[in-house]
């Protein structure tokens, strides 16, 4: 029941979810698609809404994804990935 | 933020001293925090470890003896959280505490509140609720020396001044700047003033108020760990990572079953050549008899794997402290989830092949409850040390040795994996009907943190070794005691004529007989059937009933009790022993441990009946079998 097809993001488009981001790349978080409680609980990890977040690495099998949020890493499975919503900007990584 | 009242950051010292001293005081603070190194520090071996009744949750508790003036002071160490907004165990337990309202432990007098420094902004935020609690608080940075190391500063005073709270900045693992964390212990108190605080239930606030305050207190944050990064694109390479995995399983194996075995035979040795002059000095009694036999081979039969144990958890600890358990669990966690599991069950049940006793309490490193029962459920079907004595007078017996791959694999060793592999496929089917049905998964994401690599300290990792140790023989040690006094008196009584009967006229033989018919179907005799009775206790304790049975020192006639079995047992009967012994529980320590650690006699007794049922059903299935196809 799982969905291994993914719809590739369009040229010039965002990525839509945290699991779209390739290792080294991030995004500012901008939904958390959870229950309430399991998404505090992210909050409280510093997945915070407008928090930029690193794609550090990934188990060898690429699932578990490893995150880093204000320089903690964490671990998360890629369905969990996929309910983090996250915009890349186009400019560069700028001021905090 | 403004709005601070009274103390303007003053030294500890100078604070009012509270008329009565604190008794007890509360540690509180986010997961790898260094909270237990902290209490460790503090305690020493003046600590206790007990569950909260009720639930899952551990409860420790130590005296710190302050030099000072020579009074205790006795510290709580709460479960680690990120949050006082109750939404696990962990979490309520640790919410309940600091309301006073946790039967059985009275309401802290005070709270050290330990937050790792090199993540102020985000353990800053439990600053929040815990002050709000208004209770006598001391904040502690730990981890000092690695925020010097990595770059990183914070001005202890003035975030004191922020909060109006004492702040200590420290390094547990060092023992460094520990002495305002004892004065505040020995009674100066800093009281919270009315702090305007965020609401609690608004996170980005919470979050954004401890970013403020970092700020105010000249917090920088470190630059990130160099090496930590490093060893990960070893340990978390896709090709070098699994090899890792694979090497650090196989060195805790070799460690267990081959590194543990002099230790073993020496406390094997120690045990019985103590026996011997006991029975050599004693006047011969029945007295004698319950001492030697009962109690002596009883207990001698646990302390036997305390080496086994102790090895067990020091690589645990190793693994732990040093951070790669996380790397671990994460490697694992895809193979995990097959079974319904996650990667914090890998570790519990690699320490299953040893002996289930320590898995179900290394089983308390996972967070998720349902997890942590379906992995508590289901390591006894891992093969431990305990069967292999059963297995191997079996499979001698009955298996000819007989090459299938040349020298490398013979029909012996062939039977023995072919064991292994059965006891982890009731595991893992075991796992998966368990995770679809009562304990399906609450849908809470997994989530792991990956902390920095640290060096593991001698003190920290002992102190582990030591509770484990200490538990295992208490626990286990008493119940093996009771049962094996039992167990002895069921098989010297009723006595005949004042003596003591043979073990097939006594109760124990009696029994034996009356479940004849119930064994029969699965290719058992009343002797067998005596055998299984009595090695519900402990699987291994089989092979001496036997010998008794057949009348043979079981140590020294192992190829006359292996000829006794092959005259009264068919190929199809020892295949279901082997089977039956796969399947079922018998280990009274770890039905004592499982009770235990899942507060209640709910869990043991469906494990309990569940492994029966199995290893009856197996048993008969393979008895069938094997009796068909033999002809």
């Amino acid at each position: 029941m799982r969905l291994s097809l993914r719809t590739a993001p369009a040229a010039g488009r965002n990525p839509a979810s945290l699991d779209d981001l390739a290792v080294g790349e991030s995004g500012v978080l901008s939904s958390i698609d959870l229950p309430e409680g399991d998404a505090n609980r992210l909050m409280e990890l510093g997945f915070l809404p407008g928090a930029r977040i690193v794609a550090a690495r990934s188990a060898p099998g690429g699932d578990p994804r490893v995150f880093r949020v204000d320089g903690t890493e964490f671990a998360l499975r890629r369905e969990t990935a996929r309910k983090l919503r996250v915009e890349t900007g186009k400019e560069k990584e700028g001021a905090p | 933020m403004s709005g601070l009242h009274g103390c303007e950051g003053c030294p500890v010292a100078a604070l009012p001293i509270q008329g009565g001293a604190p008794r007890l005081v509360a540690l509180v603070g986010p997961p790898n925090s260094g909270k237990s190194t902290l209490f460790n520090r503090l305690t020493g071996l003046r600590q206790r470890v007990a569950n909260f009744p009720g639930v899952t949750v551990e409860q420790r508790r130590g005296r710190a003896r302050l030099e000072a003036d020579h009074r205790e002071v006795v510290l709580i160490d709460l479960p680690g959280v990120y949050s006082l907004t109750p939404r696990s165990d962990d979490e309520r337990v640790t919410r309940d505490v600091l309301a006073g309202e946790m039967a059985g432990t009275p309401r802290p007098d005070a709270v050290l509140l330990i937050l790792d420094s090199t993540n102020l902004n985000r353990h800053l935020v439990l600053a929040a609720p815990v002050l709000a609690l208004g209770l006598p608080t001391l904040v502690v940075l730990n981890m000092a020396d690695e925020l010097a190391n990595r770059g990183g500063a914070v001005d202890p005073e003035a975030l004191a001044t922020r909060l109006g709270v004492p702040v200590a900045l420290v390094s547990a693992s060092r023992g460094e700047g520990l002495e305002m964390v004892r004065e505040f212990l020995s009674g100066a108190v800093g009281l919270p003033p009315s702090l305007d605080l965020p609401v609690l239930a608004d996170i980005p606030k919470c979050r954004q108020w401890a970013v403020a305050l970092g700020d105010k207190a000249g917090y920088s944050q470190p630059a990130p760990p160099v090496w930590t990064r490093r060893l990960d694109a070893v340990f978390l390479h896709p090709v070098a990572g699994p090899l890792v995995f694979l090497a650090v399983v196989i060195a805790v194996f070799q460690t267990i079953f081959s590194a543990a075995r002099p230790l073993m035979d020496a406390v094997d040795h120690a045990v019985s050549a103590s026996g011997s002059w006991l029975s050599a000095v004693l006047p011969a009694s029945a007295l004698k008899s319950l001492l030697i036999e009962g109690v002596w081979g009883g207990v001698g039969s646990v302390v036997i794997f305390l080496p086994q144990i102790l090895l067990l958890f020091l690589f645990i600890g190793i693994l732990e402290d040093s951070g790669y358990l996380a790397r671990a669990a994460l490697i694992a966690d895809r193979t995990m989830r097959k079974a319904g599991l996650q990667g914090k069950s890998f570790l519990p049940l690699l320490s299953a092949y040893a002996c289930a006793v320590p898995a179900v309490l290394a089983a308390r490193t996972i967070e998720n409850k349902r997890d942590r029962i379906a992995t508590i459920l289901i390591a006894p079907f891992m093969t431990c040390s305990a069967r292999l004595p059963v297995y191997t007078l079996i499979i001698a017996a009955f298996i000819p040795e007989r090459p299938i791959l040349g020298p490398l694999l013979g029909t012996r060793a062939a039977a023995m994996l072919g064991l292994y592999l059965l006891g982890f496929l009731a595991a893992f089917g075991t796992a998966r009907l368990l995770k679809s049905s009562i304990l399906k998964s609450d849908g809470a994401p997994f989530l792991l943190e990956m902390p920095p690599y640290r060096r593991p300290t001698l003190r920290q990792i002992g102190l582990r070794m030591y509770d484990r140790a200490k538990i295992f023989l208490h626990r286990a040690g008493t119940v093996i005691l009771g049962v094996a006094v039992v167990l002895w008196i069921l098989a010297h009584l009723p006595l005949s004529g004042g003596k003591m009967p043979e073990i097939a006229n006594s109760v124990a033989g009696t029994i034996g007989r009356a479940i004849e018919p119930f064994v029969r179907p699965l290719g058992f005799d009343w002797r067998i059937g005596i055998g299984i009775v009595m090695s519900l206790a402990a699987r291994e304790v089989i092979v001496g009933t036997l010998g008794t049975l057949y009348g043979m020192d079981a140590k020294a006639g192992t190829a006359g009790l292996q000829a006794a079995l092959r005259h009264d047992l068919t190929p199809g009967g020892a295949v279901a022993l082997l089977v039956f012994f796969a399947f079922a529980m018998q280990c009274l320590s770890t039905v004592a441990v499982v009770r235990r650690e899942t507060g209640g006699w709910k869990w043991p007794a469906i494990q309990f009946a569940y492994m029966g049922l199995l290893a009856y059903s197996g048993a008969f299935i393979a008895n069938r079998l094997v009796t068909l196809f033999l002809g």
